[in-house]
């Protein structure tokens, strides 16, 4: 469904993604895991045409990004860090998202009920706090009912509850069928969310098979020390890397 | 576009801004009709006025604007809209609320005290250097990753169309006192906005008697339709160039 071909990025002097291929099948749950600064959040930003890649494509439903706008009705896309313009209500930014979308009729309001925001529509944003501001970002992401859901830490900053709202709608939509893309650092979350596994390392994909074959190639049975152990085997290739350059 | 134009302007005005700018400028020019009676002498004055004050607000207004709304540009990027679209409703809705301000401000004591054709023109100027200004403060804007350094950059950009050049312009009529530079002159002009701005003006005003042999030339080139045709010509490009060229910036910027 998205095909990502030959990317590459860099910022100034760093490559920050190096010929950079993955898919992303409809169906499925991909946890996208590495280091801070590996180049999860890029990743995404360019699949949203939101940072443009040096070289190479990507392809949604296969189609080329390039100068295309209308691919990102299909996608549903929780920001990291969700803002907003200070001066507009939370009812106003619905409406206009709405508006940007007038094809789409039929909204998907679960999360707005589940999180109350309906109570509060009249709330300008610059009043709301870190955890509400999630609860609209989650909220938009799925009120169009996206094919694609792209969600950058979605769990960060939110309360417990919130979060099991969360979670179990975004278990519901993997089971109709959509393609859920969620980075994360908390692994046991990933672990209930996701059935494929891409770590990625310094700008290259290091693993990229799903849940049950990283636990088998790991000999581990618990999700986290099979990643733990992933992390080690990652440092190791970098040191055997940067041992070859002295030589 | 339009709905995206509607979602910024509402968002400006919104903001306390565009209402104090208003007030300023009603203020400025409630004060300048009441020392003169003469229409001529207060049309000067608010040019004068006008000339410093229009592109120094447009020029921080516009940067400052620009990094404030990076959330909005950014949320808006995610959506299915064009980047054009994008920049181009931040754009108009700063070019807009600037121009209405000035409109309002200069334009309800006119309604009052009575207006003339000069000072018609004088209102037309302020707009081209308020769009002048928000687009070259724009074109700052998409350069740089820093809002302070955006706003530094701005404002070089006015002390250099309103201080440095003139001072450059008068170095080089002085040091070349012995040849004809009417030519020249009216070529540095163009290439000022500010400085084309007040030249329209004060051929307008019939004073150009006080500016010798380069004021005959220029009232006989800006009296005439050409020259009225070329310098708002010139003055139109100056209005077009820094946002197209930010708007090129604009697309291929990394958010």
């Amino acid at each position: 469904m998205i095909s990502v071909r030959h990317i590459h990025k860099k910022f100034g002097k760093l490559d920050v993604l190096k010929d950079f291929e993955l898919e992303f099948q409809a169906g499925n749950s991909y946890a996208l895991m590495g280091p801070n600064g590996s180049g999860k959040t890029t990743l995404i930003k360019i699949i949203l045409a939101m940072v443009l890649p040096n070289s190479g494509d990507v392809l949604v439903n296969g189609q080329s990004i390039k100068g295309n706008t209308a691919y990102r009705s299909q996608i549903g896309y929780m920001p990291q860090i969700g803002r907003y313009p200070d001066n507009m209500r939370i009812g106003q930014l619905f409406s206009m998202m709405q508006d940007i979308r007038p094809e789409i009729k039929d909204y998907d309001m679960d999360l707005v009920k589940a999180f109350g925001l309906d109570t509060m529509l009249d709330k300008p944003m610059h009043t709301l706090s870190g955890g509400t501001r999630q609860k609209v970002s989650a909220a938009l992401a799925f009120m169009f009912r996206p094919a694609i859901l792209i969600l950058d830490e979605p769990t960060a900053g939110l309360d417990p509850i919130a979060v099991e709202v969360l979670k179990n709608k975004i278990k519901r939509e993997r089971e109709a069928g959509k393609l859920i893309l969620i980075t994360s650092h908390i692994l046991s979350e990933l672990e209930e969310l996701t059935n494929q596994a891409i770590y990625i390392f310094e700008g290259e994909v290091f693993f990229n098979d799903s849940v049950e074959s990283l636990k088998d190639i790991t000999g581990e049975n618990k999700f986290s020390t099979a990643i733990a152990r992933l992390m080690e085997w990652s440092l190791k290739k970098n040191t055997k890397k940067t041992e070859l350059a002295h030589v | 576009m339009y709905k995206l134009l509607k979602y910024s302007l509402y968002d400006i005005v919104k903001s306390r801004f565009a209402l104090l700018y208003t007030l300023f400028l009603v203020l400025v020019a409630i004060s300048i009709y009441q020392v003169s009676e003469d229409m001529g002498k207060v049309s000067l004055s608010l040019l004068n006025i006008m000339l410093m004050i229009v592109p120094l607000i447009a020029a921080v207004f516009a940067s400052t604007h620009f990094f404030n709304n990076l959330e909005f540009t950014e949320l808006m990027l995610a959506q299915p809209v064009k980047r054009r679209d994008v920049f181009l409703s931040q754009f108009l809705a700063v070019a807009f609320v600037l121009s209405m301000a000035l409109i309002v401000g200069f334009g309800v004591p006119m309604l009052i005290w009575g207006a003339d054709v000069t000072i018609l023109t004088l209102l037309g100027i302020g707009i081209g250097l308020s769009v002048i200004f928000a687009g070259l403060a724009f074109l700052a804007s998409v350069m740089t990753r820093d809002k302070a350094k955006a706003i530094g950059i701005s404002l070089s950009f006015w002390i250099y169309f309103s201080l440095v050049y003139d001072g450059f312009v008068l170095y080089l009529i002085y040091s070349l006192a012995d040849y004809p530079l009417e030519k020249t002159t009216l070529g540095l002009v163009f290439l000022n906005p500010v400085d084309l701005g007040r030249i329209i003006m004060l051929m307008q005003l019939d004073i150009s008697a006080l500016m010798g042999y380069t004021g005959a030339f220029f009232q006989n080139f800006f009296g005439s339709f050409q020259g009225i045709l070329i310098s708002s010509g010139v003055l139109l490009l100056w209005m077009l160039w820094p946002s197209y060229f930010a708007l090129r910036v604009f697309r291929k910027k990394d958010f």
